[in-house]
Parts: structure tokens; C-alpha cells; sequence
């Protein structure tokens, strides 16, 4: 699996999967499926509703260690059986998130029975960013991303005074 | 995904690491505290200029400034860098987690055909 950030605003994995993209699509379009194999191992996909149709809603509800949960939900924008996937989503339980949702894609590519999957979230702009952006000093949140482990690795090991 | 939760929070931190200078002012100020001079020393940019980075790391919280009216001396505050790597390492753990289960799943369902 890796993971790379192609733009200042998406962060993008991609992965193989030892089986032919149509397989490794119904994983991710019928919920009898994808309650076998969505989420960490500490958590359950207990509730999984899917309208697969551009408009259709998403529904998701996880339960993790304590039983605590966790609400996801989205629109699907586009579906092109069995390449493409895009969606819109959101956090429930998080209010903020409602107003500023994400947008998924998923991008199957089958070669030789074999499937590469790439699964791409882009966050919404906000304020602070724009304004960072637009002094054209930014070279992409990817950077930043891709150096933060080794900055603070840097950091841990003299904690500012505070 | 569930994480995108503090991701709102995370943003202005990406932003402010976004630019070399900006995390080159970081890794001196991981070393310990500094004035603006002493920072500028080292980047061939004027005081103005590393003042501008740093009023960007400032409002992304990164960075605070010292009470001493002559020096106001530029800490690092490690904090919003714990929470993007935190979150970041979630994300990562989210979908390796999955995609071992859905491995299995492929191949389960592979067999029985």
C-alpha cells in the first residue's frame, strides 16, 4: 500500500489486489461485502446502506473498542461500473464536517487478472489556506506532509520550552 | 473518512508546511528558541520576509512568540505537528487495516468459484 499526496489537497493510496477489478468493485458496492472487510481491525461495519446510482446516499455506521461509533454518509456524483466510483462524504458525528464535505474517488484498473486500486479523498478549500495559497509561496500541503514524520522526529526528541 | 474529522484543524498545519522556508524555520526552531535576526541570518531573506512566514506559522499555531519587547523570541510549539502526525498514521492504519481484510476477502471469494 502507499500513500502520496498528488495535490495540496488530496491524499491518495494506492494498492494491488490479487483478483480481477470487477470482484474487487462488488467489495465496494454491496454491503453484504463490505461489512466483511471495512474498517480497522477493532471495528465492525454494522450498518451499510448503499443506493449505488449518481444521487443514490451512502450510510455507514461503525462500532469500535467500548462501543463507541462512528456515522459516515455521502452522495455518489458517478459510478462506471466496475472502473470508477466518486462520491461526496462526510463525518455525522463530527458537525463541522457536514457543512465542508470530501470527495472520494476510486479508480479500479484490472491488468492480468490482477486489480490496482486507487482510493483518493479531497478536502474542501478553507480560509487559511486560500490565504496561503494565494501569496504563491505554497508548494503543496503534499510537502508538508511528506516531511512532517521527519520534522518531528526531529522535534521529539527536544521538546520546546513552553 | 472518519478521520477527516480534524482535518479542518489540520489544514492551516499543512498549509504553514507547505513551503520550504517555513519548515526550514521549524527544524532551526527544534533546536531551540530564536529572534526573528537570528532566524533570517541563515535564509539570505530580509527581516520582513521571515516575519511574513512567520506570522503564517503563527496563526497555524506552530509557532508563538516570546513576551520580551526588545527580542520577542520564536518558539516551536509541537503540538499541531503531534495532531497531523496522528492522524495521518489513523488514515494509514484505517486503510492498511481494511485492505489486509479485504485481501483475505478477495481470495476467499476467489476459492469458492
Amino acid at each position: 500500500m502507499i500513500i502520496t499526496t498528488p495535490t495540496d489537497r488530496e491524499i491518495s493510496i494506492t494498492k494491488k489486489f490479487a483478483a480481477p477489478r470487477r470482484l474487487v468493485f462488488d467489495a465496494h458496492t454491496r454491503p453484504e461485502l463490505l461489512k466483511r472487510w471495512f474498517g480497522p481491525h477493532d471495528w465492525r461495519l454494522e450498518v451499510c446502506e448503499i443506493d449505488l446510482r449518481p444521487g443514490g446516499a451512502w450510510y455507514y455506521l461503525m462500532r469500535g473498542p467500548g462501543g463507541t461509533t462512528m456515522t459516515l454518509r455521502g452522495t455518489y456524483l458517478e459510478i462506471a461500473a466496475p472502473e470508477r466510483i466518486v462520491s461526496t462524504e462526510s463525518n455525522v458525528d463530527c458537525e463541522a464536517r457536514a457543512a465542508h464535505e470530501a470527495v472520494g474517488t476510486l479508480v479500479f484498473v484490472e491488468h492480468a487478472g490482477r486489480t490496482t486500486l486507487t482510493n483518493t479523498i479531497r478536502f474542501p478549500s478553507n480560509e487559511v489556506r486560500d490565504a496561503v495559497l494565494s501569496t504563491g509561496m505554497a508548494r503543496g500541503v503534499g510537502e508538508g506532509l511528506d516531511r512532517l514524520t521527519a520534522l518531528l522526529a526531529a522535534t521529539s526528541g527536544s521538546p520546546a520550552p513552553r | 473518512m472518519a478521520l477527516t474529522a480534524t482535518l479542518e484543524r489540520l489544514d492551516a498545519t499543512f498549509a504553514a508546511l507547505a513551503d520550504p522556508t517555513r519548515r526550514a524555520i521549524l527544524a532551526r526552531l527544534a533546536r531551540g528558541e530564536a529572534s526573528v535576526k537570528e532566524l533570517a541570518e541563515p535564509f539570505a531573506m530580509t527581516q520582513p520576509a521571515i516575519s511574513k512566514h512567520l506570522k503564517v506559522l503563527e496563526r497555524a499555531g506552530l509557532v508563538s512568540r516570546g513576551r520580551d519587547a526588545q527580542r520577542r523570541p520564536c518558539r516551536l510549539e509541537v503540538e499541531p505537528l503531534r495532531d497531523a502526525t496522528t492522524w495521518l498514521a489513523e488514515y494509514r492504519r484505517f486503510w492498511s487495516e481494511s485492505y489486509e481484510r479485504l485481501e483475505s476477502l478477495l481470495d476467499e471469494l476467489q476459492e469458492g468459484q
